[in-house]
C-alpha cells in the first residue's frame, strides 16, 4: 500500500488522539469520510461507477461477456475480479509494482462473492453446460488515500447495481441445435438484484482502540485491522484479520459488534444514494466539481 | 464491401461531423490532489487522465542517472474496460511500451530537460475509455498535467490524428474510422513555432495528398491549442481568485 512518511512524533500524536476519541480531521473512531459515489461513468461497459472517499478514487468497470460456465455449476454464469493499481495514484505502482497487492485484493473479492446466496447466479445462466454470462469486475485504483478495500467494495456494489444484462432469446434452429439472440432494443435489459451483495468494513486498531476508514496516515500507525464483509442485514461472510500485532478475545469481539453497527448504517447509506444514481448512464466523471 | 459509409454524399461523417470539425473536447487540471500534477481531458468518447509526479530523485536503476539532464519516465495503461473488447493486460504489453516511447520522446522534445539534471520526471496516463485518438488524448492531458505540476516547458505540445477517406482529408478520427483501414496520420506539434515533435502515418498515403492531410492535422492541433489553452487561463484564474479571497 503507498505509505506516508511519519515521523514518531507524529504516530505518538495520532494514537493519542484517538484514546480521546478525536481523529487528526476532527471525526470521531466510527465516522466515514465523505463519500461522493456516481455511476455510469464510462459509456462502453455494461455498468461502471466512481467512487471518492476523500483522497481514495476508485473506479469500476463491469463488462458481461457470453462464456463457458464453470463445469462445478453448468447453469450457473461466474464473475471474475481484476484489481488494477495505476500508476496514477503512486510511483510505486509503476510497472509490475502493484501487482502483489492487486492479486491479494481480487482474491479476496473472489472469495466473498463465491459464496451461495450472494448474487443469483442462475439468472445467468443462458444455455446449461454451454453458455453463461460471465462478469468481469474490473476495479481500477486512481488515488490511493487509505482504506481501500472499503472504497473498493462500495465502488463494486455501485457498478453492479448500474448493470445492465441484455435479454437473450434461446432458440432452437432447423438442425436441432440451440442459437442464441441477443437483443437489440436498448430498453431490453435486466439488472442484478444486489440486495445481497456484502460490503468489506475495515476496523483498523491502534494504539488500544479501533477506527473505520483509516486514513494513510493512521494506517501507518495501526498495529493490526480486521476486515470484514458485512451484508445489509448485519450478516458477517467473511471476516480476516490483517497486520503483524495481536488481538485479544475481548476486543476482537468488541472490534465485530462495532463492524455490524457500522456495515448496516453504511448499506442503508448506499442504498438511499443508489435508488436516485444507480441507473444512470451518463455520468460526468472527473469534470465535476 | 464495407459496410459503413464513413464520409456520406451530404459530406457528414458517421457521428455528424464534418471533415474539419474535431470531437468535442472537455478538460479539467488538477483533479488529484496528492500529485504533483494531473489533469483529465475527454475528446469525444476517449477518455484520458494523467499525472505528473516529479521532480524527484531517480528511483530504479541508478545507471539511468543523466548528469546534464532530467530522466522522463512514461507509463501509459488502458483500463481493462476501455475497449469494446475486454482486454486482459492493462500495462506491459507491446502495444503499450510503443505508446510508452513515443510518449517520452514527444515530452523529452518539449519539457526544458536541461533545468533538472539526475533528476526524474514520472509522467502516467491512463486511459479510461479508448474510441480512437488515443495517443493524442493522451499528450493533451500530460501536456494539461505538466503545466499543473509546474514543470516549464519550451511550449504546449498538442496533438491531433488526420485520415483520408473518398478524397477527403479528416481531422480527428475516431475508432470506427480507424477501423476501416484507410491511412492515419498523427501529429504532436509546439504550436506557436509549429514545430512538429511527433509524426507517424500508418498505412498507405499518396504522396499528392500528404500535405492536405498534414495541413488538416496541424489544423487540428492548433484548435486543440486554442482549448487547452483556454483550460489553463480558467484554472490560474480560479486558484488567483481563491488566493485574493484570504
Amino acid at each position: 500500500m503507498a505509505t506516508a512518511q511519519l515521523s514518531e512524533g507524529e504516530k505518538t500524536f495520532i494514537i493519542h488522539g484517538i484514546m480521546e476519541d478525536v481523529r487528526t480531521d476532527g471525526r470521531s473512531c466510527e465516522e466515514y469520510r465523505q463519500v461522493e459515489v456516481e455511476c455510469g461513468v464510462v459509456s462502453n461497459t455494461s455498468g461502471s461507477s466512481r467512487l471518492r472517499l476523500l483522497n481514495t478514487e476508485v473506479i469500476v468497470g463491469v463488462k458481461a461477456e457470453m462464456g463457458d460456465p464453470s463445469p462445478s455449476h453448468p447453469n450457473e454464469g461466474r464473475l471474475e475480479f481484476m484489481v488494477d493499481f495505476s500508476a496514477n495514484a503512486s510511483p510505486e505502482f509503476e510497472g509490475r509494482g502493484g501487482d502483489d497487492l492487486s492479486v491479494e485484493m481480487s482474491t479476496r473479492f473472489a472469495e466473498v462473492f463465491r459464496t451461495q446466496s450472494v448474487l443469483d447466479l442462475v439468472s445467468l445462466g443462458i444455455i446449461d453446460g454451454q453458455c453463461c454470462w460471465i462478469l468481469y469486475v474490473d476495479i481500477v485504483v486512481l488515488e490511493c488515500g487509505g482504506n481501500l478495500l472499503d472504497a473498493m467494495s462500495l465502488a463494486v456494489k455501485a457498478a453492479l447495481a448500474n448493470t445492465r444484462i441484455p435479454k437473450v432469446t434461446v432458440l432452437k434452429d432447423s438442425e436441432g441445435g440451440e442459437d442464441i439472440e441477443v437483443s437489440d432494443d436498448p430498453d431490453g435489459y435486466s439488472t442484478l438484484n444486489i440486495d445481497m451483495v456484502p460490503l468489506f468494513v475495515t476496523l483498523s486498531k491502534i494504539g488500544q482502540r479501533h477506527v473505520v476508514d483509516a486514513t494513510l496516515e493512521e494506517e501507518c500507525c495501526c498495529s493490526a485491522s480486521l476486515v470484514t464483509s458485512v451484508d445489509s442485514s448485519g450478516k458477517f461472510t467473511g471476516v480476516v484479520k490483517k497486520g503483524t500485532s495481536s488481538l485479544s478475545n475481548e476486543s476482537l469481539h468488541e472490534m465485530l459488534q462495532a463492524t455490524k453497527k457500522v456495515g448496516i448504517q453504511l448499506h442503508h447509506s448506499l442504498n438511499e444514494v443508489l435508488k436516485e444514481v444507480g441507473s444512470n448512464t451518463s455520468g460526468r466523471g472527473f469534470l465535476v466539481g | 464491401m464495407a459496410g459503413l459509409e464513413l464520409l456520406s454524399d451530404q459530406g457528414f461523417r458517421l457521428d455528424g461531423r464534418r471533415p474539419h470539425e474535431l470531437r468535442k473536447i472537455q478538460c479539467k487540471m488538477g483533479v488529484f490532489k496528492q500529485a504533483d500534477g494531473s489533469a483529465y481531458i475527454e475528446q469525444g468518447n476517449t477518455k484520458a487522465l494523467a499525472t505528473v509526479y516529479g521532480p524527484h530523485e531517480v528511483t530504479g536503476s541508478r545507471s539511468k542517472i543523466e548528469h546534464d539532464k532530467v530522466l522522463i519516465n512514461c507509463q501509459y495503461s488502458m483500463a481493462t474496460f476501455s475497449t469494446g473488447e475486454r482486454r486482459s493486460r492493462s500495462k506491459g504489453d507491446r502495444k503499450s511500451q510503443e505508446m510508452q516511447l513515443h510518449l517520452k520522446k514527444t515530452f523529452e522534445a518539449a519539457i526544458l530537460t536541461q533545468l533538472y539534471p539526475r533528476s526524474q520526471i514520472d509522467i502516467y496516463v491512463q486511459i479510461l475509455q479508448a474510441d480512437g485518438g488515443n495517443y493524442s488524448a493522451c499528450v493533451n492531458a500530460a501536456t494539461l498535467a505538466i503545466i499543473d505540476a509546474g514543470i516549464p516547458m519550451k511550449d504546449f505540445v498538442c496533438a491531433s490524428t488526420a485520415g483520408f477517406v473518398s478524397d477527403t482529408p479528416i481531422v480527428d478520427i475516431s475508432y470506427l474510422e480507424e477501423s476501416q483501414g484507410g491511412p492515419e496520420l498523427v501529429v504532436a506539434l509546439l504550436p506557436k513555432s509549429d514545430q512538429i515533435v511527433e509524426f507517424q502515418v500508418n498505412s498507405r498515403l499518396h504522396l499528392d495528398n500528404f500535405e492536405n492531410v498534414l495541413d488538416m492535422a496541424v489544423k487540428g492541433c492548433k484548435d486543440i491549442h486554442a482549448v487547452l489553452s483556454r483550460a489553463v487561463k480558467e484554472n490560474v484564474s480560479e486558484l488567483a481568485s481563491h488566493m485574493n479571497k484570504t
